[in-house]
């Protein structure tokens, strides 16, 4: 009886298996009575970060839940208010005369977390080692400007020095950027996380200093358990004015945005930085005041690319035409539920220099489409392509604005769909592209700048479109060549202008954060990136 | 048996190559590159691109990179993942306890509960609680796993309060029942209908009767007679349901935000983390291979007219 006995026993095993999980179900059933969120120190807030993709280091960061973290433990020279206006941090002063040359004056008594004091050299060593070729560094062309960045980080080959010559500390709160161009809002871009200070012991190891970094911000590394969440402490010691007003802050890891969303209405999480797609019809009813639906800088718009068979020599009154056949206002009202507004110019309000075009290339009228698609000669075959990511909830938009243009035109209209953004930037960089792709660009720094020579200038990195108009460049470098902020900001001002006239991309929406934050947390604010200012957010008693 | 046992483990050889070989090539053929994908819609430079690749070993032919794969592996190195720079060994180990757990759980509810399931309606075929498993099962194996996960989440965590939404970062074993059930219900229609069959099937087989005509107690018929023949079906299903309950996990995992094995091949699929996808399928194939061999053995337990050489 073989058989017998060997079922009787796995009979019996299964039951003892069961007994054992319903003791444990018992056990922690008590112990989640006493806290309401497992594993959280008292006076944290907890918000949905993902897993950075890389290490921490802040020139090797640029997604956004990379920067989330190394904000928190690092603080540059300087920062921006909600209005996008400078807030000095680390920094004391900058300063320059001519735009090339720009003075530095650090606030004296600054410490790492280690306790080592941050000095100019914490700054220019740091920043020496981001440029260099050799470090691999992501945001290593975020250096550029600075003289001497060809000697670090040559387009072929290794670098000549670890120097580069524009950087020159005077005294130790004191250093000088030299440029190789006067470049006006130069001081905007310093706000960015990858111009952070690094203390010395990350060159002992850099490695493990990107498991564990040491920062000098408002908030101390404590742990990080992979995929699950990051964990940092409030530094005592911290003199910024972002001093944190919170105990500290647990960064955890969600695999879907309806699993964040759940535990933040169980009162698992704090704070949600984006409400899904299943969730956001009914959010504000779950949330009441906690829900957050703000713009930030940030601006979705398909972009022709000008060496495909459709666009290439195109007259830019198709594209005004077909801008004009988008229906805007229903798309983002039904279909993206109202997370998006309507964009109006090439830049989003929140960035200095934002301004309203006076145009009508943005508004929906059918009749005028036509007649502007007509009369530009229309496309090739008639038909034009939007290139997007399946991965990133874009579908429904694209599938609309081309039902809008079909519709409102006559000119067909395709969703080609590429399975994933490795995929769809794969395309861009091979210059693949069919006719036009989704493009999508937050502000780096809240100034007009950023949103058009990082776009549209005939040698920007970041002009996938390839669109190429010595006018555009010459009225770009009138900008980049301006004495004082205000005129550069105002000939990019005229710019846009100009940009209307021969359409490199056709804006459709700026982008709002739809969150929302839990009973146990109040003054929850956000800031231009639309990321959360953490260090504002308080622990209801 | 112990030859049987001995060739079955050599077979394994050559399945786990080509296994790890086809995921390899598939990986590889996917469009999308990982190192270019770091820099997002920023700007990216080449050289720095080469020179990531040259230092990942990525510039190499695929053959190449496989053997270099293979080679590492029987030293136990898993691999490092491109963007994170962790060894995908840890991220294994954190992984696959937790989907093991899970599955376990899944498994243990779908045996018990399926085969009582299959066994109560299969004793009374064709009468009311017979239908009535019909249809119950009908419904599980028609209703897709994420509507399931979500209805439960509704009435056990908000409108009974019994459990929480998610599973959190402890994954305590009562936070893992209702992912368990969730994830186990569709095997459990599958092992319901497959025993209810067998069983009303063997009950009107010729030794049936002669062990009721034998006047042998009704808890030995269908406990012995009975319970013995109809389970061969059930064990086959259940051997390879194992393996497919560790895998299958990705959406039962995403529901619950469990941090197992499902997610995290989700994950690196997206990244086009190759080491990390091939290292966990490779562990899966291995847990699949095992069941099956258990399965085989376990005929010759149930049915001793099987045997091995």
């Amino acid at each position: 009886m073989r058989g017998a006995k060997s079922a009787k026993w796995v009979a019996g095993a299964a039951i003892i298996a069961l007994a054992a999980t319903a003791c444990g179900g018992g056990d922690s059933d008590d112990s989640s009575n006493a806290s309401k969120e497992k594993g959280k120190p008292a006076g944290y807030v907890s918000i949905d970060v993902g897993e950075p993709q890389k290490p921490l280091i802040p020139a090797d960061t640029n997604e956004s839940l990379g920067s989330y973290v190394i904000q928190s433990l690092f603080t540059q020279l300087l920062d921006f208010d909600a209005d996008g206006n400078i807030v000095y941090t680390n920094a004391e002063s900058v300063k320059s005369t001519d735009n090339k040359t720009w003075t530095v004056k650090l606030k004296s008594g600054w410490k790492f977390h280690d306790g080592t004091p941050v000095t100019s050299e914490s700054y220019i060593k740091a920043w020496n080692w981001y440029a260099n070729s050799k470090n691999a560094q992501q945001n290593a062309f975020w250096f550029e400007d600075i003289k001497g960045y060809a000697d670090v980080h040559p387009e072929k080959g290794d670098p000549k020095g670890t120097e580069m010559s524009g950087l020159k500390a005077v005294d130790d709160t004191t250093f000088t950027i030299e440029l190789n161009n006067a470049v006006p809002y130069y001081e905007y871009k310093l706000g960015y996380t990858t111009f952070a200070p690094l203390p010395e012991v990350f060159y002992k190891d850099t490695k493990a200093f990107g498991q564990a970094p040491v920062g000098n911000g408002p908030y101390i590394f404590e742990k990080w358990d992979h995929k699950k969440l990051i964990q940092v402490k409030a530094n005592p010691d911290y003199q910024g004015p972002n001093k944190a007003k919170n105990k500290g802050v647990l960064f955890k890891n969600y695999a879907t945005v309806e699993a964040a969303y759940q535990d933040l209405l169980s009162g698992n999480l704090d704070m949600i930085r984006q409400v899904g797609p299943k969730d956001l019809p009914k959010y504000k009813t779950d949330l009441g005041d906690r829900a957050i639906d703000e713009p930030y800088a940030a601006i979705q718009s398909i972009v022709p690319t000008f060496y495909s068979k459709t666009f290439k020599d195109i007259d830019p009154k198709v594209l005004q035409g077909l801008s004009m056949g988008i229906d805007r206002d229903t798309i983002t009202k039904t279909v993206l539920n109202g997370t998006r507004k309507p964009a109006t110019s090439f830049t989003p309000p929140g960035v200095a220099g934002n301004q309203d075009l006076g145009t009508d290339v943005f508004k929906f009228d059918a009749a005028k489409a036509k007649q502007l698609v007509t009369e530009g000669g229309g496309v090739p075959d008639n038909k034009i392509w939007i290139q997007y990511n399946a991965d990133g909830g874009h579908k429904e938009w694209v599938t609309a604005v081309c039902e809008s243009i079909r519709n409102s035109t006559g000119v067909d209209c395709v969703p080609d769909a590429k399975p994933d953004f490795q995929t769809d930037l794969e395309a861009r960089d091979n210059d693949q592209v069919k006719s036009m792709y989704r493009g999508g660009w937050v502000a780096d720094y809240p100034v007009n700048v950023n949103f058009m020579r990082e776009l549209y200038g005939t040698t920007a990195e970041a002009n996938n479109g390839r669109f190429s108009d010595k006018e555009v460049d010459a009225a770009f470098k009138k900008g980049d060549n301006a004495k004082t902020l205000d005129e550069s900001i105002k000939a990019y001002q005229d710019a846009e202008k100009l940009l209307l006239e021969k359409m490199p991309a056709i804006p459709l929406w700026e982008y709002k954060t739809n969150g929302g934050y839990s009973k146990a947390v109040d003054n929850v604010t956000i800031d231009f990136h639309g990321d959360y200012n953490i260090t504002e957010v308080t622990v209801n008693k | 048996m112990g030859r049987y046992v001995a060739r079955r483990l050599l077979q394994m050889i050559p399945v786990f190559l080509g296994s790890t070989a086809l995921v390899f090539a598939m990986m590889y053929a996917l469009p999308g590159d990982p190192v270019r994908a770091l820099a997002g819609e920023q700007a990216v430079d080449p050289t720095q691109i080469a020179e990531m690749k040259k230092e990942l070993g990525l510039d190499l032919p695929l053959w190449h990179q496989y053997w270099n794969y293979l080679v590492n592996l029987f030293q136990g190195d898993f691999g490092t993942q491109i963007a994170s720079g962790r060894p995908v060994a840890d991220i294994i180990s954190e992984a696959f306890p937790i989907t093991v757990r899970l599955a376990l759980f899944a498994f243990i509810f779908t045996v018990v509960v399926g085969i009582s399931m299959g066994v109560f309606a299969g004793l009374k075929a064709d009468t009311l609680r017979d239908r009535g498993l019909l249809v119950l099962t009908l419904l599980l194996i028609s209703v897709p796993s994420f509507v399931l996960g979500f209805l439960g989440q509704y009435f056990f965590a908000f409108q009974l309060g019994w459990v929480e939404p998610n599973v959190s970062l402890e994954a305590t074993s009562s936070e893992l029942i209702l992912p368990a059930v969730v994830l186990g219900s569709l095997s459990l229609a599958y092992v319901a209908r497959l025993t209810r069959t067998s069983v009303a099937e063997n009950l009107r087989s010729d030794y049936m009767r002669t062990a009721v005509a034998k006047g042998l107690p009704r808890r030995r018929i269908v406990g012995v007679h009975l319970m013995r023949n109809s389970l061969i079906p059930v064990v086959t299903f259940l051997g390879t349901d194992l393996g497919a309950l560790l895998g299958g996990a990705v959406v039962t995992e995403g529901i619950f935000n469990v941090k197992g094995v499902g997610y995290n091949v989700f994950d690196a699929l997206r990244h086009r983390e190759g080491a990390t996808v091939v290292g966990i399928v490779t562990l899966i194939v291995v847990v699949y291979l095992v069941a099956s061999l258990v399965v085989d053995l376990l005929y010759a337990v149930l049915d001793p007219r099987i045997r091995y050489a």
